[in-house]
């Protein structure tokens, strides 16, 4: 029962968006009561079940990474944190809808996480500078989740749920707009929940199904990412 | 006429600190937040403003730029508003910010904030009893009861961050106290890191499939009368349960675990990029300040641990020491009053904006350490606060290292105070934070994770 395949899936924002609360929320389908500090990173884990309802049903295990700190930490930090990075096979990058620089700044979080293996980290991402063209071909299934839904005013929602969808456009990604003290957001059945496994299941799907020729994921798709990123470099 | 004229340099320049202050706000200290308090940026400005105002009346000074009556008034007027902004204002707002954080306080904000702010002033006004700030001719509303309190605060805060300073600076400098860190102790380190985590992993599989059979078990029997009440009831009350917690025990003491190593991983790698940056020219530079610096420390303790010793305080500016030195001893002859102008003027100048510089550097690696979204706006009303102090007790005594005949507007202006004790009272607090900064040092150097490293 242990020995069921798995799959990992970085969880990355600022600090304060919600990360811990979100991961709480999809592993045991609870609120978490006083989210305290991620001091460098904390796991959990989720059990799914791949293409639930057909007859390929296989369960897995999804490991959630939640790692802490703000993408402006000290280069110390992010050398260290940079550990967490390897072998991902998804990445989910969670802002808060009412704080529009944390949204801005999922551009370096994937950034920092996608091209750890060439550029040193904290070089990069100085610039504000990003190619946006560098998502259009990207392997790694995303999900952007937007939290503190609840906390939105009414008039402003159409607005910012607006600006998430160009953000989540962006990255290529599906989005999920919740707020992880109310478990109803996620319940089952309802659209962010049917959204949710559809990711887990590309997840899963690039790790394990789409093993077809040349594709090991995970390892092709960051030289590509470095490819872009040296090109860029040389832009400015 | 005149008065009009200067007038409008004093507000011009204000509307540029202000800008300034704005600025930095923006760019520096909120840029992973959106500012939704407009009230806290402008605070944040206007003090910064002000505070800055004061020392460029002190250049005037200086200089003799403006008409001394003009001069006189816009003192009074910039000390009256940041005393205005420093007790009443931003304590308030500190007060209003914490309350409406607190949920339960949320509806009667104004109400609780009124009292904290009541208890601060409390404190403050109790603040002035064993100190000798006042002479007793002042009365109970005079701006003196204000400034002299202000003044021991912001007196002492300045002590303490430049005596931990003082010997911080040689100590980060130096190449002399750098760990030697290699890239095998940082790569043991990394995998233990990773162990551990995968560790707490396998931990966490075994304790999502206990929870999933029982919940798979419990849908059998329970009735799905409320979704998550059901879950609740069933990791209570089922056989497995007991087994969870004690797994839980386990994951916690491993998450501990984690968060120390991965501590120490950030902590040799900083060491390693300050071996690196130590080998750059400019790290050759700053280690070679150090050197300097340290001899400047030592130098400070003494002077201060002597000027306690024996009660003593420098009653001559370094300046006119420094022309009585050349003229008396070394028998030049020059025009002592343009001298002692130009020199006092580049010595202030000096002393302003290295502290305004590197007040504002400190403010920012505090900020970003400590801040997140919820208790950045108290945050940076704090700084605010301590800014202000800071700046208003430098005035205080940036007063000694000027020649006398620019002494007597600042005397004038902030009134009878005993000048004499703040500066022993800085002594004082300069020796204590400096011995306990060495003290700490020296504990937090000798504790370093000397054990990865193989001789």
């Amino acid at each position: 029962m242990a020995s069921l395949d798995r799959v990992k899936v970085l969880v990355l924002g600022d600090s304060g968006v919600g990360k811990s609360s979100l991961v709480h929320l999809l592993c045991q389908n609870q609120v978490l009561g006083n989210p305290s500090w991620t001091v460098g990173c904390s796991v959990d884990v989720r059990v799914h079940d791949y293409k639930e309802g057909t007859p390929e049903e296989k369960t897995y295990y999804i490991e959630l990474w939640d790692v802490g700190g703000s993408v402006g930490s000290a280069s110390s930090v992010k050398s260290t944190r940079a550990v967490f990075y390897n072998s991902v096979n998804g990445i989910i990058l969670v802002h808060d809808l009412t704080n529009k620089k944390s949204s801005q700044n999922l551009y370096r979080w994937s950034l920092e996480a996608l091209n750890r293996d060439l550029v040193p980290t904290g070089v990069l991402v100085t610039n504000g500078d990003y190619d946006r063209e560098q998502f259009a071909d990207n392997q790694i299934p995303l999900l952007v989740i937007g939290t503190k839904l609840d906390q939105i005013h009414e008039n402003k929602r159409h607005e910012v749920l607006t600006r998430t969808a160009f953000l989540a456009e962006d990255f290529n990604a599906e989005e999920i707009n919740l707020d992880c003290t109310n478990p109803r957001y996620l319940a089952a059945g309802s659209s962010n929940a049917v959204k949710l496994s559809r990711f887990f299941d590309k997840v899963i799907e690039k790790r394990y199904f789409l093993r077809d020729g040349n594709q090991i994921p995970g390892f092709p798709d960051r030289k590509r990412f470095g490819g872009g990123t040296l090109k860029s470099l040389h832009y400015d | 006429m005149s008065f009009l004229i200067d007038s409008s340099i004093m507000i011009t320049s204000q509307i540029l600190f202000f800008g300034f202050g704005w600025l930095f706000f923006m760019r520096q200290l909120f840029k992973d937040y959106e500012v939704r308090q407009y009230v806290v940026q402008v605070i944040f400005s206007v003090t910064f403003a002000f505070s800055c105002t004061m020392f460029e009346l002190i250049i005037f000074e200086i200089l003799g730029v403006l008409n001394s009556s003009s001069r006189y008034f816009h003192w009074k007027m910039n000390l009256c508003v940041i005393l205005l902004i420093l007790v009443f204002m931003v304590p308030f707002y500190i007060g209003y910010f914490i309350v409406s954080n607190i949920r339960l306080l949320h509806k009667q904000r104004l109400l609780f904030s009124c009292l904290l702010w009541l208890t601060f002033m409390y404190f403050f006004w109790k603040l002035g009893d064993p100190f000798p700030i006042l002479s007793p001719k002042h009365g109970i509303l005079s701006i003196e009861q204000l400034i002299s309190r202000v003044g021991v605060i912001g007196v002492t805060l300045m002590a303490l961050l430049s005596g931990f300073g003082a010997v911080n600076c040689p100590y980060t400098y130096m190449s002399y106290f750098l760990r030697n860190v290699t890239d095998t102790d940082i790569l043991a380190l990394e995998r233990r890191l990773l162990q551990t985590m995968d560790m707490i992993i396998s931990k966490k599989k075994r304790m999502a499939m206990t929870r999933r059979t029982m919940f798979q078990k419990g849908e059998v029997h329970n009735k799905p009368s409320g979704f998550w009440g059901m879950i609740k009831s069933v990791t209570t009350s089922a056989p497995g349960s007991e087994n969870l917690t004690l797994i839980q025990q386990e994951v916690d003491a491993l998450e501990e675990l984690s968060r120390q190593l991965f501590l120490e991983t950030a902590d040799l790698y900083a060491t390693k990029e300050r071996i690196e940056y130590s080998k750059t020219f400019k790290g050759k530079y700053f280690n070679f300040l150090g050197y300097f610096f340290s001899i400047y420390c030592v130098w400070k303790i003494f002077m201060a641990t002597i000027n306690i010793v024996f009660d003593r305080v420098g009653k001559t500016d370094p300046v006119t020491r420094g022309i009585e030195i050349t003229v008396n001893y070394l028998g030049i002859q020059f025009d002592v009053k343009f001298w002692s102008q130009h020199i006092s003027f580049i010595l202030v100048g000096i002393i302003i904006v290295t502290s305004i510089r590197g007040l504002l550097i400190t403010l920012t690696k505090f900020f970003y350490a400590i801040s997140s979204s919820k208790s950045s706006n108290v945050i940076v009303l704090l700084l605010a606060q301590i800014m202000g102090m800071y700046f208003v007790s430098s005035v205080l005594l940036i007063r000694m290292s000027m020649p006398l005949e620019y002494r007597t507007i600042i005397t004038e202006v902030l009134g009878e105070l005993q000048f004499n004790f703040y500066h022993r009272w800085f002594d004082v607090i300069f020796l204590v934070s400096a011995l306990s900064s060495i003290l700490f040092l020296y504990l937090a150097h000798k504790q370093a994770p000397e054990k990865h490293m193989a001789p």
